[in-house]
């Protein structure tokens, strides 16, 4: 089944795409000068052959700051990621299983977390934290707000899956709700999950570079939606300094469009039935 | 087919030596029909009793033409009304075989009716796609006037939605959507395998009932329930690992099977027939073979019970023993 | 003469108000000491909803079902029902789990028991078991489910009995998943667990062939009803209810008339 996989043209695009953007994050601040602290020209200087992406508004060279960025954009996104799949794993794993009154409960629970505007929460949340913010705090408030989806998606898994023969034969076997759902449940959605994972990371990555672009980002870290909020104030529209701009928004959009694509072509594999 | 191609005094379907083998994921070819051949005559009924895994799906398949991928022919060769379909396109097939001359009625067809879709857009469609010269209204009362002589209550069941009918009304609506175009010769897959006994019954007569009246001519029914066949066709062949090992007549291969495999399977059913209760079923250990790997000799030869010692060394042929047709040398 | 199971207007719905569907309906009746009894009935009829109230993964709605004169409802520890009550699955493979080594599902069963015997004698009854249904414990090792054929898995299913060695035996449709060569042997084992075990089984089937040759008791079942109880001999032969006479009128047996018509009898042209 893996096999199939590797053959598949977009999941090796989407696992290019990604990984180079990931080597560039781990790799280049050793193999490159990355120096955020010091003006090395003017503001909004031209790309040289020194600075290949020119300078921001303090002077400050643009690849580092990319670089920077990327790095705490991955790390928000990952994180985010990891804590609303957890979360939503528990929760639907758990009321899809049982079924019932606890079923009800939990699933109200997720459609309010549902209706609740995430994006507005955040702003909000964010705002009031003013110096509070750090790239490990929004991580976790974007993962405790965007697991709904996570929770419906492997709720109705596992709640399929509870009818089986298998559960069955574990009960009669005198295993309890505890060991049925993490052996016997847990196992078949282990490849849903991952995928799940990936979209949320993605997701994750999305939402932190939003909140930031609306300047209500990391008070103390670079991301690359603080790039562009710094970039949208200083108006670097305006000046015709593009890349001060340009590339965080593609390295965003790079991201999280390789993401999807392997996610995409990672469901065609796992799940037959899409298969032509 | 143009009327200049069809030849009206040949058998409706003669299949020559067929062969079919598909592709695994991994690449591993699997002979799945080897080397099947019969016919069938207008007015015939003719049974394929095996079960799950010997082949007879994917012999339907090729009688059909529908050879594709992983499916592939191997060699031999299927007519239809004399003429070849091996080499025929997707296309072609779907445009001149499949509805006018051959109706199938696949495993499963009862569930594979779109459910988002009333039932007369389904038939609509099936009629449009071979005949787009008639109009809506002309195709709508033929879908009724149809409806109506199989027994079903054509308004009410034209305008539902496949969920709302139960099992035994839509395998009717299959029955009758495969055949709006009258075709000579209905390939019926396992079509009672998911009703109940009392429906089963009612579509078999269902099915007798459109012979009689001369909108079905001949048929090939695939079952796995021998039984069953014993009041449906006229001739069978049993299949067993990719070949026929016994073909006669219904009586023959019922009452006085003469391969070993007939006998077993014929020994492995129970009956509550008063005087047949208490009769031990046949066992027979192991499992048909792995048909990934070429096999020598009788296939059957490892659970038969009669073997004999160069039986896994010869390939078996088919040989007439007491008129009808035994791949078994001695049987 | 004791009883295994007795039920009391037992009744079991799904769904509420005006979905409502009675899958099983006021039932009663009594299931002795070692007797073999098949529920049989079409699909819908409520066979396999009872039997899951019985091997208790299920509750009734209403009514009450006692197992050894006691109220199933009232049993506090699961663990003790099922060291009493076992069941078999019609399909083999999806009964088991499949990321999980045969061996070590087989391993499991000893959850029920308190307390757990040592490993040494697990693995000693586990051989002992598939010994019982013809395996050579050496040929299961470090092998997952889709690496055996479904009569071998069939036969697994079988060999959690013989480690259990229940009271009582629910066997939902055991062979009809089975290729029909195989279908013999799991009768046997099944006749086995009675003769050599002192089992109470009860069969659920569709085939009445199967429940005859089988049963020493049938309950034919109709929508949620016992609609026809008694000895193979008299259900078929003397049928009280218009089911039963339906039914048995509607199984297509090769040794009587079925569609009153002379199908067209001919050797093929070969």
């Amino acid at each position: 089944m893996l096999k199939g996989l590797f053959r598949s043209p977009s999941f090796a695009i989407g696992c290019a795409m990604f990984f180079g953007t990931l080597l560039i994050a781990l790799f280049g601040p050793l193999v490159l000068r990355v120096d955020v602290e010091h003006r090395v020209g003017l503001a909004y200087m031209q790309p040289s052959a020194r600075h290949w992406l020119g300078t921001d508004h303090l002077g400050i060279d643009m690849v580092s700051l990319l670089i920077k960025g990327l790095r705490a954009s991955l790390y928000v996104g990952f994180l985010a990621g990891s804590v609303a799949t957890v979360l939503g794993t528990l929760i639907g794993l758990y009321g899809g299983y049982k079924g019932g009154f606890i079923d009800d409960v939990l699933t109200s629970v997720t459609n309010l977390f549902l209706v609740i505007p995430t994006l507005i929460v955040l702003i909000l949340l964010s705002s009031s934290l003013e110096e509070g913010r750090s790239l490990t705090l929004i991580a976790l408030l974007i993962g405790c707000t965007t697991w709904t989806w996570t929770a419906r998606a492997v709720r109705a898994q596992s709640s399929s899956l509870r009818t089986r023969d298998h559960v069955a034969l574990a009960r009669i076997n005198g295993f309890g709700t505890g060991h049925i759902v993490l052996f016997h449940i847990l196992p078949y959605l282990l490849s849903y999950i991952f995928m799940v994972f990936i979209l949320q990371t993605a997701s994750g990555i999305l939402t932190e570079a939003s909140i930031s672009l609306l300047g209500l980002g990391p008070y103390d870290s670079i991301s690359l939606g603080k790039i562009l909020n710094e970039a949208i104030r200083n108006e670097a529209l305006g000046d015709g300094a593009w890349w001060a701009f340009v590339p965080a928004t593609l390295l965003v959009t790079v991201i999280a469009f390789s993401l999807y694509i392997i996610n995409t072509s990672m469901e065609s594999v796992f799940n037959p039935r899409l298969r032509r | 087919m143009t009327a200049a191609q069809v030849n009206v005094t040949a058998p409706i379907l003669e299949v020559e030596k067929l062969r079919v083998h598909y592709l695994t994921r991994f690449g591993t070819r699997v002979q799945a029909v080897d080397d099947v051949s019969f016919q069938l005559r207008e007015g015939e009924i003719l049974g394929i009793a095996g079960e799950s895994g010997c082949g007879k799906t994917t012999l339907v398949s090729g009688c059909m033409g529908l050879f594709i991928p992983p499916l592939y022919h191997s060699s031999g060769d299927v007519r239809i009304l004399g003429q070849s379909i091996v080499g025929m396109s997707r296309e072609q097939i779907r445009r001149d075989v499949l509805g006018r001359q051959i109706a199938m009625i696949p495993q499963g067809a009862l569930n594979s009716l779109n459910p988002t879709r009333r039932i007369k857009d389904l038939a609509t469609d099936m009629i449009v796609s071979h005949d787009d010269r008639a109009g809506k209204r002309e195709i709508y009362e033929r879908l009724r006037e149809r409806f109506e002589r199989i027994g079903l209550d054509a308004k009410r069941v034209l305008n539902a939605f496949p969920v709302e009918l139960p099992a035994g009304t839509k395998q009717r609506v299959v029955i009758g959507i495969s055949t709006l175009l009258n075709p000579k010769l209905v390939v019926a897959d396992e079509p009672t395998s998911a009703l109940d006994v009392s429906t089963q019954k009612s579509v078999i007569r269902l099915l007798f009932d459109l012979m009689d009246r001369g909108i079905i001519s001949s048929m090939l029914f695939i079952t796995h329930e021998l039984p069953l066949l014993r009041h449906v066709s006229s001739s069978i062949a049993v299949m067993y690992a990719g070949e026929f090992v016994e073909y006669g007549s219904t009586e023959q291969v019922i009452f006085d099977g003469q391969q070993p495999y007939t006998r077993a399977l014929m020994g492995s059913m129970l009956s509550a027939e008063p005087g047949q209760r208490g009769k031990k079923p046949v066992a027979i250990e192991g499992a048909p073979p792995d048909l990934k790997n070429v096999i020598v000799g009788c296939r059957f030869a490892e659970r038969c019970p009669s073997v004999r010692p160069d039986c896994s060394q010869k390939q078996q042929q088919l040989r007439t023993v007491q008129l009808r047709q035994v791949r078994c040398q001695y049987a | 003469m004791t009883l295994k199971f007795e039920a009391r207007d037992v009744s079991r719905v799904f769904g509420h108000g005006k979905k409502a569907k009675l899958a099983v309906d006021r039932v009663s009746f009594e299931i002795k000491d070692r007797e073999i009894v098949s529920l049989v009935g079409q699909s819908g009829c409520g066979k396999t909803v009872l039997s899951k109230l019985l091997l208790r993964i299920d509750a009734p709605s209403s009514g009450e079902l006692c197992f050894n004169g006691q109220p199933m409802a009232r049993i506090a520890d699961p663990r003790q029902h099922f060291r009493k009550v076992q069941a078999v699955f019609q399909d083999p493979f999806s009964a088991f789990n499949q990321f999980f080594t045969i061996r070590s599902q087989l391993e499991s069963c000893f959850h029920l028991f308190e307390p757990k015997p040592s490993k040494a004698e697990i693995a000693e009854r586990v051989d002992a078991a598939l010994l019982n249904v013809n395996i050579k414990p050496r040929e299961i090792d470090g092998k997952f489910p889709f690496e055996l054929s479904g009569g071998q898995m069939q036969r697994m299913l079988l060999a959690r009995i013989f480690i259990i060695r229940p009271e009582v035996l629910i066997a939902d449709e055991p062979t009809s998943m089975v290729d029909a060569c195989s279908r013999a042997s799991i009768l046997d084992y099944l006749m086995k667990l009675k003769t050599e075990l002192s089992m109470t089984i009860v069969f659920v089937t569709h085939d009445v062939g199967l429940a005859c040759y089988v049963s020493d008791t049938i309950f034919i079942m109709h929508q949620g009803q016992i609609v026809e109880r008694g000895s193979p001999e008299r259900v078929t032969g003397a049928p009280q209810s218009p089911i039963t006479r339906q039914l048995l009128d509607d199984i297509p047996d090769v040794h009587r008339d079925w569609l009153e018509r002379d199908v067209h009898r001919s050797a093929p042209a070969s």
